[in-house]
This record gives C-alpha cells, sequence and structure tokens, in this order.
C-alpha cells in the first residue's frame, strides 16, 4: 500500500530567511488588532457587561421577525438590544445589556429579563423559548476579573515552564508568540464583531495550550540539534529544525482541522465562537511558532552553548521521566 | 523494548478495559439498556445545557442580615429591660451604623442594666465567643455593637436556614431532583433539571415571605400617615401593589403584632361568602394562643397583614378568633394565592435572596445540541481515522485503536468521578481526538526519519519512541497547566471543557504511548519485519 506523504521528505524551505519582514508584519497585525479592539470594541456578551440573553425558537415561521423583535425589545427602553439569527433562520437570539446606571442594583438585569420574556411571550404565542440567561452586574465583573486573571496566569506559568525546561530565550520566544496568538484572536473577534463570552476565553486557553504544543516540538528540536550541531550557525539549524518538525506539524494541523470543520460546519450553534476561536487559533499557533517563536531565539542570542551546562542535568531528568514508564 | 513482561501486559490491558467499561454504561443509556437506579453503576452526568434545565444564583446581601439581627436584639433588649423589676426607663433607641444604642433615664441603673442584658450579649446557642459588645459612652448611653462572630454566626445561620427555604419551595413545586449547594459566604447555587418554568421558580424564590400581623394605629391622622409621619409607637407601611389601595400608607402599632413564622399550616382557598381566592393558614398552638388573645382583646379593631414589608389588606377583628386558623385575603388570583401559600408553608427565607445569575435551557435545545454534537464529533473522528490510516498504514491504525480506546476511556474516568459533560465538553472531546493523535504523529513521523537515515527497524521503532516522548511531555504537561487554569477558573459549562480538556491529555499520553508501544513491540517481536511501510 502507498502510503500519503503530505510533506515532501527532505524539505529544505528557508523560512527564516524572511524572517525580518514576517516579524514586522506580525507585529503590524497586533498593532492593528490593539487598534481595532480600541476602536471597534469587543462585542461583550452578557457574561461581562451582565443583562439578559434570550433564545427563542418561532414554530410556525420560515423566518424569525427580527427587526420587529428588535423594536418590540428596544420600546421597552433598557437600550438597543442585539438580536442576532441563531442556527436556523427561525431561531434567534435577543440580548439587551445592562443599562450602566442600574449596574449595581442587584436583581436588575433579572427583572429587565423578567419583562422581556412578558413582553415576547405576549406578542408572539408560537415563539418556544430555547434558552433564557441573566447574568447581573456584579458577577459580570467577577468574570472579567477572573477571566483576564486566568489568562494572565496561564502565559506567565506556561513560559516558566518552558524557562525551567529550556532556557530563558525560549521562555521569552514561547510567551511572545502567545501574545501574538491572543491578541489576534481578540483582533478576530473585534473585526467581525462577533459575540465575546465566556466560551472564547475558554477557547483562547485551548489556543494557547495548542500553540504551545506545536512552540514546544519545534524548540524541542531545536534543543536536540543545537546540542548535535555545535558549528552550525543558528539561522540554518533553526531552518533544519523546522523542516524536519514540517511533516509533523502539517499533519497535527490538518487532523485539528478535520475534526474541528465538522463541529464548526454542523455543530450546535451555541458552540459557533467556541469553535471559530479554536480553529482560527490553529492557524495562528502555527504560523506564530514557524515566525514569531523561532527567530526570537535569534535575536536574543541562543548559541549551542546554551545547553551546555545544563546538558547533563537536563539529560539525567529526562531518562528519570522516560526511565519510569 | 520487544520484551514487555506479561505481568506489564495483564495489568496495562486490565487497566484499560476496566476504565473503558465503565464509559458502557453512559453509551449504552440512550439506546434504552437500564442498568437501574443503582448507584453502583458509574454514569456521566449531563451538564444542563445539554439535559435541559435552570441554573439559578441566589445572593444574599449580608447588610439585611445584620440588620435584622439588630431588629431582633433591640426587641430582646427592649423587652428585657421593660421587665425588669423595678422596670428600667430609656429612650432615644438607634439603630444607625450597624450599632443599636439607647438612653437611660438614669445613670444608675447602668450596672443592673449590664447585669439583665448579659446573657442577650453572649447570644442564644450557647456559642462560645460573644456576639455583641457592650459599650457606654457620654454616661448613660449603652451601645450594643455586633463582635465579627457574632456576625458571622448570624450570617452563616441565616444562609442554612434559607437553603432549607429554598429546598422546601422547590419540592413543593414539584420538580425533582434539585442541587441545592452554598457558594462561598452569601451565595446559594440552585440547579433544577427538567425545569419546563423557571419564572415560577424565580418568583418563589424571590420571595421572602415574612407575614406580619400588627394593629392599626387608630389614632393616626391620615394627613400625616399620608406624609410619613408616623405616632411615637408606630411605624408607616405602604400598601402593595396588588392589594385594593395600592399607592396608599397605613400607620400600625409597632409592638404587640404577631409575626407568620409560627404558622404549620397554610393552603389556598375560596371564601364561602365573597367567592374571593384566600390563603387560609393554621397557627402552632402557641402562635395559636397569641393569635387567640389579641384578637379576643381587639374586637372591633383594624388589623393589618404584612407581606415582606407591604400591607395586603387591613381587615377587622370581627370577632375572636379561638381555633389557631385563620384566612388572608388581599386581592388575590388563584395563581397568586396559590404562591402565596407555598411560600408561607415551607417558612420564611431568614434573609431576602436576590437572583443575580440564571442559565436556562429547554430540553428541546439540549437534545438538538446532543444529536448535532455527537454528528459532528462522529464525523471529525472517521476524517480524522481516515486520514490516520491513508498517512501511517499499520501504525496508522494502531493509533486508531488508541483513539478509540482514549475516547472510552476518557467517558469511562468521566464517569467514575462523576464529572459532568456540558456542551462545550463535547468541543473539548472533539479537540481531545485532533489533538491526541498529535502524540502518534510526533512518534511516527520519528520512525520515518529515523528510517530515513538508515537505521533498522528496531532501532529506528525504539528512538522514535524514545525522541518523541519527551516533546509529548513537555508539551501535555503546559496544556494541562492551561486546563488547570481553566477549570480552576471556569464555573458550569467553562468547567465541563476543562474537564475533558485535562483529563483527556492524560488519557492520551497513555494510550498514544504506552498502549500504542504495546501493540507494535507485540507486532515486531512476532513477526521480525525488515522493513516497514511507514
Amino acid at each position: 500500500m502507498k502510503l500519503l506523504k503530505l510533506v515532501p521528505q527532505d524539505t529544505n524551505i528557508k523560512f527564516l530567511k524572511v524572517r525580518l519582514p514576517f516579524f514586522i508584519f506580525s507585529l503590524l497585525l497586533m498593532a492593528a488588532s490593539w487598534g481595532l479592539v480600541a476602536v471597534n470594541g469587543l462585542n461583550l456578551g452578557i457574561d461581562f457587561v451582565g443583562g439578559q440573553e434570550v433564545q427563542l425558537t418561532f414554530e410556525e415561521r420560515e423566518v424569525a421577525p427580527v427587526d420587529e423583535l428588535r423594536q418590540r425589545v428596544e420600546a421597552l427602553g433598557y437600550g438597543t438590544p442585539v438580536v442576532q439569527a441563531f442556527g436556523s433562520p427561525n431561531e434567534v437570539s435577543i440580548r439587551v445589556p445592562l443599562p450602566e446606571d442600574v449596574e449595581e442594583t442587584p436583581g436588575a438585569a433579572n427583572e429587565i429579563g423578567n419583562q422581556v420574556i412578558a413582553e415576547i411571550q405576549a406578542n408572539y404565542p408560537d415563539a418556544r423559548p430555547d434558552g433564557n440567561q441573566t447574568v447581573s452586574g456584579k458577577v459580570a465583573e467577577e468574570f472579567s476579573r477572573d477571566a483576564g486573571f486566568a489568562l494572565l496566569a496561564a502565559m506567565l506559568m506556561v513560559a516558566l515552564y518552558i524557562w525551567v525546561r529550556f532556557e530563558w530565550q525560549f521562555g521569552v520566544g514561547a510567551l511572545f508568540a502567545l501574545f501574538h496568538d491572543v491578541t489576534l484572536t481578540l483582533g478576530m473577534f473585534s473585526l467581525f464583531q462577533l459575540e465575546f463570552s465566556l466560551q472564547i476565553i475558554a477557547a483562547i486557553l485551548a489556543i494557547i495550550g495548542y500553540s504551545l504544543n506545536d512552540t514546544i516540538v519545534v524548540y524541542d528540536r531545536i534543543r536536540e540539534n543545537l546540542k548535535k550541531y555545535r558549528k552550525m550557525p543558528l539561522p540554518e539549524l533553526l531552518d533544519l529544525s523546522i523542516n524536519e518538525t514540517l511533516a509533523r506539524t502539517v499533519m497535527t494541523s490538518l487532523t485539528l482541522l478535520v475534526a474541528l470543520l465538522p463541529l464548526l460546519l454542523f455543530g450546535p450553534a451555541s458552540l459557533f465562537g467556541l469553535v471559530a476561536a479554536i480553529t482560527m487559533g490553529l492557524f495562528v499557533g502555527t504560523y506564530s511558532s514557524v515566525y514569531l517563536a523561532s527567530p526570537l531565539l535569534i535575536w536574543m542570542g541562543v548559541t549551542s552553548n546554551s545547553f551546555v551546562p545544563t546538558e547533563t542535568e537536563a539529560d539525567k531528568q529526562e531518562k528519570k521521566v522516560l526511565g519510569g514508564l | 523494548m520487544l520484551d514487555t513482561p506479561l505481568w506489564k501486559k495483564i495489568w496495562l490491558w486490565g487497566v484499560t478495559l476496566l476504565l473503558a467499561g465503565a464509559a458502557l454504561p453512559s453509551l449504552l443509556a440512550p439506546a434504552g439498556v437500564d442498568f437501574g437506579e443503582s448507584s453502583s453503576v458509574p454514569e456521566i452526568n449531563l451538564g444542563l445545557d445539554l439535559a435541559g434545565g435552570s441554573h439559578l444564583l441566589l445572593e444574599a446581601d449580608p447588610d439585611d442580615v445584620a440588620q435584622q439581627k439588630l431588629e431582633n436584639v433591640e426587641e430582646q433588649v427592649e423587652a428585657a429591660l421593660r421587665g425588669a423589676v423595678p422596670e428600667i426607663e430609656f429612650g432615644d433607641t438607634s439603630r444607625a451604623n450597624e450599632r443599636f444604642s439607647f438612653l437611660l433615664d438614669s445613670a444608675a441603673d447602668i450596672d443592673r442594666a449590664r447585669g439583665i442584658l448579659e446573657p442577650i450579649m453572649m447570644g442564644n446557642d450557647g456559642a462560645l465567643q460573644r456576639e455583641w459588645d457592650l459599650q457606654v459612652v457620654d454616661t448613660q448611653r449603652m451601645v450594643l455593637s455586633p463582635t465579627s462572630s457574632g456576625a458571622s454566626v448570624a450570617l452563616n445561620s441565616a444562609m442554612e436556614g434559607a437553603i432549607e427555604v429554598v429546598r422546601k419551595r422547590i419540592d413543593l413545586l414539584g420538580t425533582r431532583e434539585p442541587t441545592i449547594i452554598r457558594q462561598g459566604d452569601t451565595r446559594i447555587v440552585v440547579q433544577v433539571p427538567g425545569l419546563q418554568d423557571p419564572q415560577a421558580l424565580k418568583e418563589q424564590l424571590g420571595q421572602t415571605a415574612q407575614l406580619e400581623f400588627k394593629l392599626v394605629d387608630q389614632r393616626a391622622l391620615e394627613e400625616n400617615t399620608q406624609a410619613g409621619i408616623a405616632n411615637p409607637g408606630s411605624q408607616i407601611f405602604p400598601f402593595s401593589e396588588d392589594s385594593d389601595q395600592p399607592g396608599r400608607f397605613i400607620a400600625v402599632k409597632r409592638l404587640g403584632g404577631i409575626r407568620g413564622d409560627s404558622l404549620i399550616n397554610a393552603r389556598p382557598g375560596v371564601d364561602q361568602r365573597t367567592n374571593e381566592n384566600i390563603v387560609q393558614i393554621q397557627f402552632d398552638q402557641q402562635g395559636g394562643q397569641r393569635f387567640a388573645t389579641l384578637s379576643t382583646q381587639n374586637v372591633g379593631q383594624l388589623f393589618a397583614i404584612i407581606l415582606d414589608g407591604e400591607v395586603i389588606s387591613a381587615p377587622v377583628f370581627n370577632e375572636p378568633i379561638l381555633g389557631g386558623s385563620a384566612q388572608i385575603s388581599g386581592n388575590f388570583t388563584a395563581e397568586s394565592a396559590n404562591q402565596l401559600a407555598i411560600s408561607l408553608q415551607s417558612g420564611a427565607l431568614p434573609v431576602p435572596l436576590t437572583v443575580i445569575e440564571e442559565r436556562t435551557v429547554s430540553a428541546e435545545l439540549g437534545e438538538q445540541s446532543i444529536r448535532s454534537g455527537m454528528i459532528a464529533m462522529l464525523i471529525g473522528s472517521l476524517a480524522v481515522i481516515a486520514l490516520m490510516i491513508a498517512t501511517y498504514g499499520r501504525f496508522g491504525v494502531y493509533a486508531t485503536g488508541a483513539l478509540l480506546l482514549n475516547v472510552l476511556i476518557l467517558l469511562g474516568l468521566m464517569a467514575i468521578g462523576n464529572f459532568t459533560l456540558t456542551l462545550p465538553g463535547i468541543a473539548g472531546f472533539v479537540l481531545t481526538v485532533g489533538a491526541a493523535v498529535d502524540a502518534n504523529v510526533l512518534i511516527n513521523e520519528r520512525i520515518r526519519e529515523e528510517r530515513k537515515r538508515g537505521r533498522k527497524v528496531m532501532t529506528a521503532v525504539e528512538n522514535g519512541y524514545k525522541e518523541a516522548s519527551r516533546a509529548i511531555y513537555d508539551a501535555n504537561i503546559t496544556n494541562f497547566i492551561a486546563g488547570a487554569l481553566l477549570f480552576w477558573f471556569g464555573s458550569g459549562p467553562i468547567r465541563g471543557f476543562a474537564v475533558v480538556l485535562v483529563i483527556g491529555l492524560v488519557t492520551s499520553v497513555f494510550t498514544a504511548l504506552t498502549l500504542t508501544k504495546l501493540w507494535v513491540s507485540g507486532y515486531l517481536a512476532a513477526k521480525r519485519p525488515k522493513d516497514i511501510n511507514i
């Protein structure tokens, strides 16, 4: 049987020849993302601003009366609601953010929610409520604080782990790559104004995990090659390492993609944001491992000597880990 | 690596089959195979976003508890001082700044007052630490301030009482298997699977149901009452929106009323004469006697029925009410009478609760989510399997076997650990399926490389596992860190995602490294191939 080879053997692509243009390109993308977030803002869901979100299915209609719903709910006087199709055309999600002046009143979100539901049920007897979420201002504040903390803590802790297992330059490189990935994900959510909910925080943490996975595979090969080829110039050695792991990078990204795509296309509508974020993170994460995490090692002056003092110790540790199997 | 000892093989297979077997009840349940209600059969819990139901987060305001504690101590202190022989005269009471203070008429009474109040300061429950500090300022003003242990004892008992009341009310609504847990100091999580009408539940839980009967102050001038000015010893309450005099106020005497916490029964009914909806209540013996005394002494007088600080009606005691049962009227609908009856029967909440978070998913949407999630997962898995076998041949088949066992073990561990599968958890499964093959990809690519460099089959496979496992461990440990943080930070559905990710990391390392190694070495030992197709 002839086996599939996605990447030809012995590739020798000079990835790092164009490292500077790509690095500048990445910096620009990051700046653009922050700019977008600053100007456009994020379409923060009720998890982070508080308020009320209700999902409806109109059982006797082909298409949900989106505009009419928007007018009716707006007439209640709690600001402009976000009314979006959700899944099939007769399903709709209505989001009413908490007005700023009532954020501190306990139970305000719940009160608004009750009125929205009562208004809809009075006017649309065929509307079946599928889901209803209410988040008060206080809880939303806690979610925002915890989410920020979890993201920062995750990035710092994994960078620390890599520093311990590799060298400080690798830790910094990985951290920068993660920062890049998170930034671009935020940029995408700002650009397309997709709802930014708690699920997206979960997605970003998954992206952090995946992107690191990729970075570590490349870094591991660099570490190995640094010990093996003591005299090879660094750019050449990095290119070699990236090329050697290229088949794996492509294969893993592809398997993840074929696993995720059905979920994106046929999966539950309430998972769309989460899966979309992870799918984008897949590409960004792979790219940042090659074009950010690796060239940074050159600029931070990693040499083959970086591993000489720690070589024996690291080897011992590895033997211990492997021997324990 | 070829000679795996027999005991190790047995051990590995034993663990694998045991864990994978634990997944069976959960997998077979939808197909109608019932293992009974026995708790010894592990089964995965479905989260509310998949099973349908309501999640409510209720919060008590500690200030309310403190305020109530102050009111209670005020009553106790006033009763104690009035009951002293000779009576200790005092005035100018105040409950400002979370303290209760009053002015003794004579400084000579200070020591006697101290002695009388001491048991109250210690608290009722035989607590080891005092609940109140008593100070004297400005020669004869006595100030009671709660100690920190007193405040926390009060909050704890209020929260425990509130949980009991919440449980009773949910039971009375006829829903099954609610989960009611205290979270932190002031919060209660309520999860009710399969609930159809969260609105009724929220209204139930939002009502404190503190019922009071107080005599109307007949001497109060109407214009003073409407302007909010009360005679000494009286206080002013608004009529409720649903009463027959909404927007108006009424003055009642502060002392000498009866609280509704001595009820033993409450049920909705209809008044035979007026055809009005009413709630019939039954006092316990003590409460019944007090109610009898109150009504006997005040025949012909108006009294106010006050619910949660609002007057629902102000009828007249037509005759002494002796049997211990009474009826409450107040412009009820059949529904609101029923609701009030439930609230009264389950007792008043010791502290008002506010719904600060609600997530409700209908059973229909939950079912739909499971179906589309499962279909997507099936397609994704088949695509991954096809890709693996097309790329790595025999080694791809091993990877597929590891992948399937990985999913089973993951499900089994979730069932054993009694974890909850949520909608994001399904995404976590898909991600795990995708990521689990990464370990096999790393190993197989490495074997390819080693073969390409001209290594013998045995050495190539051995090096493949050895060299790849370093990256596999580093990558999975860092992933584990991110997943653990997600678990720690996340609530509800997000936590379900983290659970799948974290357990999935462990199982995928086990299946991808250990199990495939067992199979590959078994194949190599049996066939001793000179060349492998990889």
